[in-house]
């Protein structure tokens, strides 16, 4: 414990990876473990004494939770997540609370009214987003394990982009009572690792059904760890034609491939499939998530928690508050939310986006008639830098285009690394039936044994 | 299909107040988005059924018996002024008209 958090204050103010780190409490948490495992080694839960980080938008009680956002700067959860709650009884250690877009919105982490994160690979470029602090913590070697959310591919971008494992539950899998709301039919909390094992026994322990939260799937939880081992022989991976067309970068294009030839070596069967209505999930994203978004940000308005500018009246408290408290980012997205819901638009957008998205799902259904997996592109590039993408809203949400058609669909997917470009990490993605998060993790292990890019550091900083 | 008049009414509507600039920026912005959106009136989802929810859960509900909250004092603790257990707020006035 202490080693990682000297490396921390070593190394994060150049990465900005962490909004706090609650050192105190983790050192002692630590000697309590130690003393633990001095005492009785062989009966200690799986993540005993390990450190852990957790974005900044899940509840932690007692340590102040600002979801990236000045509206909740200084705000103290009364309660802790029930994925925390899991993680404490499994014996981890909250070792800190990493940094994200605003209310998870970006694809780089530049949206945190914080100040962003930058890539451990390449201190100029992002980390992705929303969950980059949580990527940049596990691939500077802080942390071994982080967890992050995903909306519209929030956790498997950044591990992309900083060469390590994210990992996206099916929606229902993975309770979201305490994660602060962004879109609630999209949203999913995930391990985020240097491993595909490592993701496996972090999945084991966050999932499961969660009385507090009744949009999770009342099924049993396989032993993810054991499925890990089957190997690939016989597996059917089908590539979307659509997802390796134009936009798509060069080196990325390769390395993607690549790793679709591995498999077919290790075993797998490898087949173009078509997935014809993914060229239109992101219009389709961007009215959904930001409509469920203006619904699930309107409760911050200065009366229960977090910043309130003081004011004459109700509604002028309401309103300066929000104007102060909400980045650009967010004030786009409940505006473009609120304009889909609104009388005489709702028809025309919301609704048609959600009938869309049946379509999107039903693509995905007649894929997995022939194939067991679709493994596409992580994301359309290389990581980029930092305000390369700021200027137009529209060209940063198409990094996206990759990760938002699973959400849309609630499947499960993994980002693992698969190669290189000029030193930059590059993520290949495995999407699986809803719930065999089994075969999605198998076919990552298998893969991931097979090579050696999860075993690459970036230069030491400190 | 959105205009300054549109921004105003839909900031209001979100409880957002705008400067003028804001206003002027996100005008534009929005339109470029909205015309790029467009591209879902192309497909044809006559008898396509709208997605309610992804799990494809029904009903789940619990017996109607009271259950731990949390607490109201760590909750008021939290907020930016409270008194004698309530949330306190500044004074209802009605300067316009509700939308």
């Amino acid at each position: 414990m202490g080693a990682a958090l000297d490396r921390i204050a070593r190394v994060d103010p150049a990465l900005r990876a962490f909004l706090q780190v609650t050192g105190e409490r983790a050192r002692e948490e630590a000697l309590r473990w130690d003393d633990r495992y001095a005492r009785d080694a062989g009966r200690l839960p799986p993540l005993a004494g390990l450190p852990v980080a957790l974005k900044d938008n899940l509840c932690t009680r007692g340590i102040p939770t600002t979801a990236g956002s000045r509206i909740l700067d200084g705000w103290v959860p009364p309660y802790d997540a029930t994925v925390v709650d899991r993680l404490r009884d499994a014996g981890a250690i909250i070792l800190g609370k990493t940094n994200l877009d605003e209310f998870a919105m970006g694809s780089s982490t530049e949206n945190s009214a914080f100040g962003p994160t930058r890539n451990p690979w390449d201190r100029s470029r992002v980390p992705g987003g929303s969950s980059g602090g949580s990527a940049a913590a596990v691939a500077a070697g802080f942390v071994p394990f982080a967890l992050g959310s995903d909306t519209g591919g929030s956790i498997r971008q950044p591990a992309g982009f900083c060469g390590v494992v994210g990992l996206k539950p099916t929606y229902g899998r993975v309770s979201r009572y305490g994660l602060i709301a962004f879109a609630s039919s999209l949203d999913q909390i995930g391990p985020i690792t240097r491993t595909v094992a490592d993701a496996a026994l972090l999945l084991g322990i966050l999932a499961g059904r969660d009385p507090r939260d009744s949009t999770t799937a009342d099924l049993p939880v396989p032993d993810f760890l054991a499925e890990l081992e089957g190997g690939v022989q016989g597996v059917r991976i089908g590539l979307p034609r659509e997802a390796f067309g134009d936009g798509l970068q060069t080196e990325v294009r390769g390395a993607v491939m690549g790793a679709a030839e591995t498999l077919r070596g290790l075993g797998a069967t490898v087949v173009e499939i078509e997935l014809p209505t993914i060229a239109y999930a992101l219009p389709t994203y961007y009215l959904i998530a930001t409509s469920e978004a203006s619904t699930n940000l309107a409760r911050y308005d200065g009366v229960q928690y977090g910043l309130r500018v003081p004011s004459a009246d109700l509604h002028a408290m309401y309103t300066e508050t929000r104007r102060a408290g909400f980045g650009a980012e967010v004030k786009r997205r409940i505006m473009l939310g609120t304009y889909a819901l609104s009388a005489g638009y709702y028809e025309g957008f919301f609704l048609k986006a959600q009938r869309v998205r049946t379509l999107i799902r039903r693509d995905f259904e007649t894929a997995f008639a022939s194939v067991d997996l679709v493994l596409m592109p992580t994301s359309p590039t290389v990581p980029f830098s930092l305000g390369e993408k700021t200027e137009d809203p529209l060209q940063m949400y198409l990094a996206d285009v990759y990760t938002i058609p699973v959400n849309l669909a609630g499947l499960p997917a993994v980002s693992v690394p698969c190669g290189f470009a000029g030193g930059l990490p590059i993520g290949v993605q495995l999407i699986g039936r809803a719930f065999d998060e089994g075969m999605v993790l198998r076919a990552a292990h298998t893969y991931e044994r097979a090579t050696d890019w999860h075993t690459r550091r970036p230069r030491d900083m400190g | 299909m959105i205009d300054r008049e549109t921004v105003d009414y839909v900031a209001r509507l979100a409880r957002l107040a705008l400067s003028d600039e804001e206003r002027d920026r996100y005008t534009k912005q929005l339109a470029d988005l909205l015309a790029h959106f467009a591209m879902l009136q192309t497909l044809d989802t006559e008898a396509v059924e709208p997605t309610a929810d992804v799990v494809t859960l029904a009903n789940v509900v619990r017996d109607d018996v009271p259950g731990p909250c949390l607490p109201r004092d760590a909750v008021l603790a939290a907020a930016p002024e409270a008194e004698d257990g309530y949330f306190k707020v500044p004074p209802v006035i009605e300067t316009e008209s509700a939308p």
